[in-house]
């Protein structure tokens, strides 16, 4: 867009606002935008959020790569790839660190397919 | 490990058991304020922090009694090497200097980088952060605060599609500042912006819970709009939406720190510009915090053109205020920064900061005219710009509209601005919406979480996470055998081992050196006259860096960097041996027991008296302190004269001082002395000493005396030759 400058015009209705006022307008309007940016952070997730869920649960980052990259082929992410892990661990009665090792080989799967319906 | 300041960085000591080390702290460390009116060397100060244990004054301190008062702002150095065993040496350097805010720049790529790097590899413009990197650093500054007595803030970015993850490994590393901002990724590094905002809220969670001090990316809107100082409406709505997103998420407002940069370059009259513009910014954030940055936009190769424009930018941070002082090295604008351009730009900001000390004592804005109606403007204009945002749909519909970046002054636009789409970029269609299952067992993680009922801790279901338990962190070491530092120090490890000597600027042993030179030619002719003249010493690679006319026919004056690598092994060459220095109260004492008298004297035509006074007044430890009797003949005194004094008083020693070198007017002065008293038939009997700013004790020696003093000699160390040259000549 291109566009002259017409602040002479459009600042009409903020000429007679206090110092005050217009501090108070500067922040309401921009809590107004970044307002629904914050909820949907709160309601999504990515890839590399949850990998960097599971180096908080003590994963490498190759296994944290690989583990997030299987998850997501069978979109479990939306059930945090976390969760998926510990379910195994807590399942096999193994810590997650081993349940990780194993899902990267590609065993105890079934497990999560039983509870998540198989993905695709 | 306890570093010794003469003894180098010990690269395989910082590598050694990385595998089991833990930062000790976490979180940001501003400096510690001293009360205003604090007493340093003979001077009162308003904005001070603690004094350093060790550390390197300003050059001409020495002149001062050496103080070297710390500034209250945070100093940032900016260390891109490229090699981190290299940045490693220069956040040392830059410690000693005063910096206590290490910025390491990350290599280009790494923000397209889907996941983490691991190892050392070598980085093009920075180095690629990695556990071990961090690592590293973060060990080596542990040593390099406790040498200098002041903790030390390490400091990377949390951007690229990857955000989280390094947001991880910064809070379990101890990193302690980082930049984070969303739009950066979007404007500029093209990541997709959902994915982008969606990441940016889980690192900044992270960065929150580790105390990481987060500054914001609004400054490269200045660094990218053609006439930057027109985009400071936009300035102030970038700076907005990352602090109010950063604080929705948690991170509290006194570690949001805004990157802010006086956008206007000279000849432009930058102060009227940029002063409002500051003044407006700090009113409208007063809840978050400063960290000033010096402009990058409007430098280019002159290295002088550019630390005026920094201490002009300091200037604006003394007039309203700044807690973090960041710094650019003069050699921004054509190479990647160089070892002593990155010291330079410190003490850029701590001399200036030193040097406006207190200003606002003395000094008010005004709180009418130009400055406020300007100020005013400013906000007015941010504020219409928010409304629009709104107006057009929210913040993804404004980027994809090219709103941002646009090189109009807002509302003014010229329809050149960087517009993305909501379905684009790296990472595109890549978020995920949580379902209600949605859980994550761990700490600091932002958003929905379904966790079970009844937890202490988000941890508790895996018996603790990382930043818990560091002890759970896996720490990997190298994943590239020929890329990595420990194959780059094997490279050099033979010229280490044998201690050979090299130039550098950026890696250990690369060999570049810089030279200044006066041309008389042309520009284009110059340019092609020095780059044959680097080829006939000897230089590879050599390269104009910098062209300045000084007159389209009379020349023009070139900086040119070559690569020279020629290694000089310091036990093959002589060095001067420090004299050792007779200790006060045995002089003292053989003074007593045996008098001793000079003659001194300004030779020649020279005026100069200072030095001469400093080396023989009592008040100021010269010789006559140690009893030494001096008959002081005054300024532009003939040879003839100062020879027929020492006569006249039996002198043991004439003194001459010889400032002035026109013709090596100094050279002859001390010849003629020395003819003159083996004229006299008193040369085996009278000590001659000279002094003064080129002399010294090897030229001095050479015209025939016995010895010379040159810029910053003392009196303790005359009155120890005089008394040692005595013994000799009387056995
Ligand atoms: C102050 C000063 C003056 C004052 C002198 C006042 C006075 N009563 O001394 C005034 C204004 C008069 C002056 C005049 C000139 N000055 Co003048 N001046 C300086 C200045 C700014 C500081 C010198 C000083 O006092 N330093 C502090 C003392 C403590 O340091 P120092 O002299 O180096 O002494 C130490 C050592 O060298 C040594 N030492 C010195 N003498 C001796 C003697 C003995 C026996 C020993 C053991 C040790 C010793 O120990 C001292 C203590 O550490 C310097 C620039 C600078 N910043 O250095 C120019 C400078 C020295 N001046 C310079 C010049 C050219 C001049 C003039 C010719 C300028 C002109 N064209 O008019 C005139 C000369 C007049 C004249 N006939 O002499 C040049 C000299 C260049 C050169 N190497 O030839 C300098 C370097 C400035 C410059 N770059 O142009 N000057």
């Amino acid at each position: 867009m291109e566009r002259q400058d017409d602040f002479a015009r459009r600042r009409e209705h903020l000429k007679d606002l206090s110092e005050e006022e217009l501090y108070q307008r500067f922040w309401q309007l921009t809590e107004e935008i970044v307002s629904p940016l914050v909820d949907m952070a709160k309601t999504h997730t990515s890839p590399s959020i949850e990998r960097s869920v599971l180096l908080r649960m003590g994963l490498d980052s190759m296994q944290a790569k690989e583990l997030v990259k299987k998850i997501g082929d069978r979109e479990l992410l939306s059930k945090g790839a976390g969760h998926v892990l510990l379910k195994v661990a807590q399942e096999k009665g193994i810590d997650v660190k081993e349940a990780a090792q194993a899902l990267i080989e590609d065993r105890y799967w079934e497990i999560v397919d039983a509870h998540w319906g198989g993905g695709k | 490990m306890t570093l010794d300041k003469n003894e180098k960085l010990n690269m395989e000591e910082i590598l050694k058991d990385l595998d089991k080390y833990h930062p000790r702290r976490k979180g940001w460390t501003d400096r510690k304020p001293l009360p205003p009116g604090t007493k340093i060397g003979p001077f009162e100060y308003y904005q001070v922090s603690e004094n350093l244990k060790n550390s390197i004054p300003l050059p001409v301190a020495h002149a001062l009694q050496n103080i070297d008062p710390q500034p209250d702002a945070v100093i940032t150095s900016e260390i891109a090497s490229g090699r981190f065993e290299d940045d490693i040496r220069r956040m040392r350097m830059a410690a000693w200097h005063g910096a206590d805010h290490m910025m390491v720049i990350r290599t280009t790529g790494q923000s397209h980088y889907d996941g983490l790097i691991e190892g050392t590899p070598e980085g093009v413009g920075g180095v690629p952060i990695t556990r071990k990197q961090v690592r590293a650093s973060r060990k080596a500054l542990d040593m390099i605060e406790d040498e200098v007595g002041r903790p030390i803030n390490f400091h990377s970015y949390v951007s690229g599609v990857a955000g989280p993850e390094i947001a991880v490994l910064f809070a379990e590393e101890g990193v302690n500042g980082a930049h984070q901002d969303p739009q950066y990724n979007v404007l500029y590094r093209n990541v997709n912006m959902l994915r982008s905002f969606v990441d940016a809220a889980v690192a900044k969670k992270l960065m929150a819970g580790a105390g990481i001090a987060q500054i914001d990316g609004a400054h490269n809107a200045n660094a990218t709009a053609r006439e930057a100082w027109k985009v400071m409406p936009e300035l102030l709505v970038q700076h907005a939406l990352n602090s109010k997103y950063s604080e929705l998420v948690g991170i509290p407002a006194d570690k949001i720190y805004l990157s802010t940069v006086p956008p206007t370059g000279t000849p432009g009259p930058v102060l009227r510009m940029d002063l409002p513009y500051a003044v407006a910014l700090r009113e409208l954030f007063k809840n978050y915090k400063m960290r000033a940055q010096m402009n990058t936009k409007y430098m280019e190769s002159d290295t002088r053109e550019a630390t005026v424009t920094h201490v002009l930018n300091l200037l604006i941070s003394r007039l309203t205020n700044a807690h973090i002082q960041s710094t650019i090295t003069p050699d921004e604008g054509r190479n990647v920064p160089w070892h002593y351009n990155s010291i330079h730009a410190v003490n850029t900001a701590k001399q200036a900061l030193n040097g406006m000390d207190g200003l606002l004592e003395m000094v008010q804005l005004k709180e009418e005219g130009m400055l406020r109606d300007q100020a005013r403007e400013i906000k007015e204009r941010a504020v219409l710009f928010l409304e629009e945002i709104l107006e057009d749909g929210g913040y993804f519909k404004a980027v994809e509209d090219g709103f941002f970046v646009d090189s109009g002054r807002y509302p003014e636009r010229n329809g050149d601005g960087i517009a993305r789409d909501s379905n684009g970029g790296v990472g595109a269609n890549t978020i995920i919406e949580r379902d209600k299952e949605y859980m994550a067992p761990v700490c600091d993680h932002f958003g929905y979480n379904k966790l079970p009922e009844g937890l202490k801790k988000a941890c508790d279901p895996i018996d603790e996470c990382t930043l818990c338990n560091p002890e759970k962190i896996v720490y990997i070491d190298e994943l590239d055998e020929e890329d990595n530092a420990n194959q780059r120090l094997a490279k050099m490890q033979e010229h280490r081992e044998k201690g050979l000597i090299r130039p550098e600027v950026e890696w250990y042993g690369d060999g570049w050196v810089n030279t200044h030179l006066f041309l008389p030619a042309e520009p284009k002719v110059a340019e092609a006259a020095a780059i044959e003249w680097a080829k006939k010493l000897g230089m590879e690679n050599p390269e104009v860096i910098h062209k300045q006319t000084m007159h389209p026919a009379e020349g023009t004056f070139i900086e040119l960097k070559g690569q020279v690598n020629i290694d000089i092994d310091p036990s093959q060459i002589e060095i001067p041996e420090e004299e050792e220095l007779i200790p006060e109260e045995e002089i003292l004492k053989e003074i007593k027991d045996k008098p001793m008298r000079v003659v001194a004297a300004t030779v020649g035509e020279d005026e100069h008296s200072v030095g001469m006074r400093e080396i023989i007044d009592i008040k100021h430890g010269g010789i006559e302190g140690f009893g030494i009797k001096a008959t002081y003949l005054g300024t532009s005194v003939s040879l003839q004269k100062a020879v027929d004094a020492a006569e006249e008083v039996n002198a043991d020693a004439i003194l001459i001082s010889t400032i002035i070198t026109h013709g090596d007017v100094h050279r002859l002065n001390m010849k003629k002395l020395h003819d003159l008293c083996v004229e006299r038939g008193i040369r085996d009997r009278v000590i001659l000493v000279a002094g003064g700013t080129q002399v010294t004790n090897d030229i001095a020696k050479d015209c025939g005396m016995d010895a010379g003093f040159g810029r910053g000699s003392k009196g303790h160390n005359v009155a120890s030759f005089l008394v040692k040259r005595r013994r000799e000549i009387q056995g």
